[in-house]
């Protein structure tokens, strides 16, 4: 068996007495697309921030190529992260910066690029996402919601990572914009041959982009499966959550 | 009480439990405070230094303002040659005005009224800017970009407020000792050049010092109440806003508290 990029290992996590992660296993191979499903506030995006060290949990383990990483700090968080890509939930582009500075960020500051190459390298990497030249010099504020995912992810690939996370994709977008992202998540992740874990609770955007699927429950991974048995996972919670019922053992979050 | 709460079976607050909860937080809170300053002046005080963000926000805080300043410090040293002069007249010690409103604004009332000013206008200003960076992941994005947020965002605002508030208080203390020069003789029947002659004889290079060094504690106490209280921001446009008034009161204080414990420490030393 080839050695997992990424690797949780029993990783709890808890906010004053609200449980969030109660030990979550999972692995992630290179070059895989995997996708956890989850509903609302269920702890999807506190297991990505525990995975990348923005947080630290409460026991359990992280893994990154199998070394253990989870209490990292400076140069070897850094060499981390120098490998993983991240798309936030909010975009999460930086106001003050346009939009090719955002995209050179990493370039510009950790790896003290010149501007005008790094310049170069933003508008390439815009290409790629289908953003013309003309919104390099444009400010997160002045596009559009759709644009503001496209150059995010742009800032996510630029510096080509083994592992990319993705918070929620598509959510906040209507259906074809959101379609023409997973689209474009497919293709540069494709072309990089890079990991995915993919965080969402939209089964469109599941079905497109995963090669495996699976599912965070009650702080745990209940399910595991390659993508083409969703519809068949025998589980009823998988089951109520892919034809998205608010029946079932999964009481609806309101 | 077994549920730990502070209110007892009358409904009431149990005074005792409240003030030892809050004893608790303060202490804890003061720690935390202090742990993060210190990693503010550690990035402020070792290379690279970001020049741009640097500079940026001496504008900022600085060039923007400078009319805050000037219109208090005008005010203040019109009042404070007004009450002086009203003062004195009880004992026939109305000459004393220019003398006395020079070494006010210099020693104190300078660097207070600017220190103050800013604690409003900088202090929220940053913890505002800093909360919506927060609540939108933008720090968390800064993090996984291999950018410290200590040396990328805190450290040069943190550098700019200790460099540009001196240079404010120099500003203020000018147009302070100016604000009661036009009360004395336009009002009070003072005559200009005696005035001011008394002013310069009067002035002292260690006073307008003693304001200066203030100034710059003050600037370090603004930036990095500001930055503090923002990185800890809760969600939602309530929580930015909490930060924002949170930050703001906890700079006004700290302002006059050290500004208090700075003067004492002067008189001791005997400057
Ligand atoms: N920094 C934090 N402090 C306290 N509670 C948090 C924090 N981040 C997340 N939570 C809580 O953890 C739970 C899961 O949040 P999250 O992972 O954002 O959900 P989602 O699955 O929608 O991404 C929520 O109840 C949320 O309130
Ligand atoms: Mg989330």
């Amino acid at each position: 068996m080839t050695q997992p990029i990424l690797q949780l290992k029993g990783v709890e996590k808890s906010f004053g007495s609200n449980q969030v992660l109660r030990g979550v296993d999972i692995d992630v191979a290179p070059g895989n697309s995997l996708v956890v499903l989850g509903g609302s506030g269920s702890g999807k995006s506190v297991m990505l921030k525990n995975a990348l060290g923005l947080m630290t949990p409460d026991a359990g383990q992280i893994l990154f190529n199998g070394e253990d990483v989870t209490h990292d700090q400076g140069r070897e968080r850094e060499a981390m992260r120098a490998r993983i890509g991240m798309l936030f939930q909010s975009g999460a582009l930086f106001d003050s910066l346009t939009v090719w500075e955002n995209v050179a960020f990493r370039l510009l500051n950790a790896e003290k690029m010149k501007r005008s190459d790094a310049k170069e390298r933003a508008i390439e990497t815009l290409k790629k996402v289908r953003l013309g030249s003309s919104v390099a010099d444009l400010y997160p504020a002045e596009i559009s919601g759709g644009m503001q995912k496209r150059v995010a992810l742009a800032r996510a690939i630029i510096t080509k990572p083994d592992l990319i996370f993705f918070d929620e994709p598509t959510t906040g977008l209507d259906p074809i914009t959101a379609d023409a992202i997973n689209d474009l998540i497919l293709e540069q992740v494709k072309a990089l041959g890079a990991a995915a874990v993919t965080i969402t609770h939209d089964m469109a955007s599941a079905r497109k982009v995963a090669d495996e699927i699976a599912m965070l429950f009650e702080g745990r991974i209940i399910w595991r499966g390659p993508a083409s048995s969703i519809e068949n996972s025998g589980n009823a919670h998988v089951d109520q959550f892919v034809n998205g019922r608010a029946d079932g053992p999964i009481q609806p979050a309101i | 009480m077994s549920d730990g709460s502070t209110t007892n079976s009358s409904g009431f607050p149990n005074p005792l439990a409240w003030l030892g909860r809050g004893a608790i937080g303060l202490f804890a809170e003061t720690g935390r405070l202090a742990i993060f300053a210190g990693r503010t002046k550690a990035a402020a005080f070792t290379p690279p230094w970001n020049l741009a963000q640097i500079w940026k926000q001496i504008v900022a805080i600085g060039f923007y303002s400078l009319p805050v300043v000037g219109l208090s410090a005008v005010f203040i040293g019109a009042a404070l040659a007004l009450n002086i002069y009203t003062g004195g007249n009880r004992f026939g010690a109305e000459q004393f005005v220019p003398n006395i409103v020079v070494l006010g604004i210099t020693r104190e009332l300078g660097a207070t009224i600017t220190g103050l000013m800013l604690a409003g206008r900088v202090t929220a200003g940053i913890a505002a800017e800093i909360g919506a960076m927060k609540v939108t992941e933008q720090i968390d994005a800064l993090k996984t970009l291999s950018a410290n947020p200590f040396r990328y965002l805190y450290a040069p605002r943190f550098l700019a407020a200790c460099i540009t508030l001196p240079v404010l208080v120099l500003i203020s203390d000018i147009i302070g000792v100016m604000g009661g020069w036009l009360v004395s003789v336009f009002a009070l029947d003072f005559d200009s050049t005696t005035y001011l002659r008394n002013t310069i004889d009067f002035l002292t290079m260690e006073d307008v010092v003693v304001g200066l060094i203030k100034a710059v504690i003050f600037g370090a106490v603004i930036a990095i109440m500001g930055c503090y209280q923002g990185s800890k921001s809760k969600a939602g446009a309530t929580g930015v806003g909490r930060a924002a008034t949170l930050s703001m009161v906890g700079a006004a204080v700290l302002v006059l508290a050290s500004n208090y414990m700075l003067s004492t420490l002067f008189v001791r030393i005997g400057i």
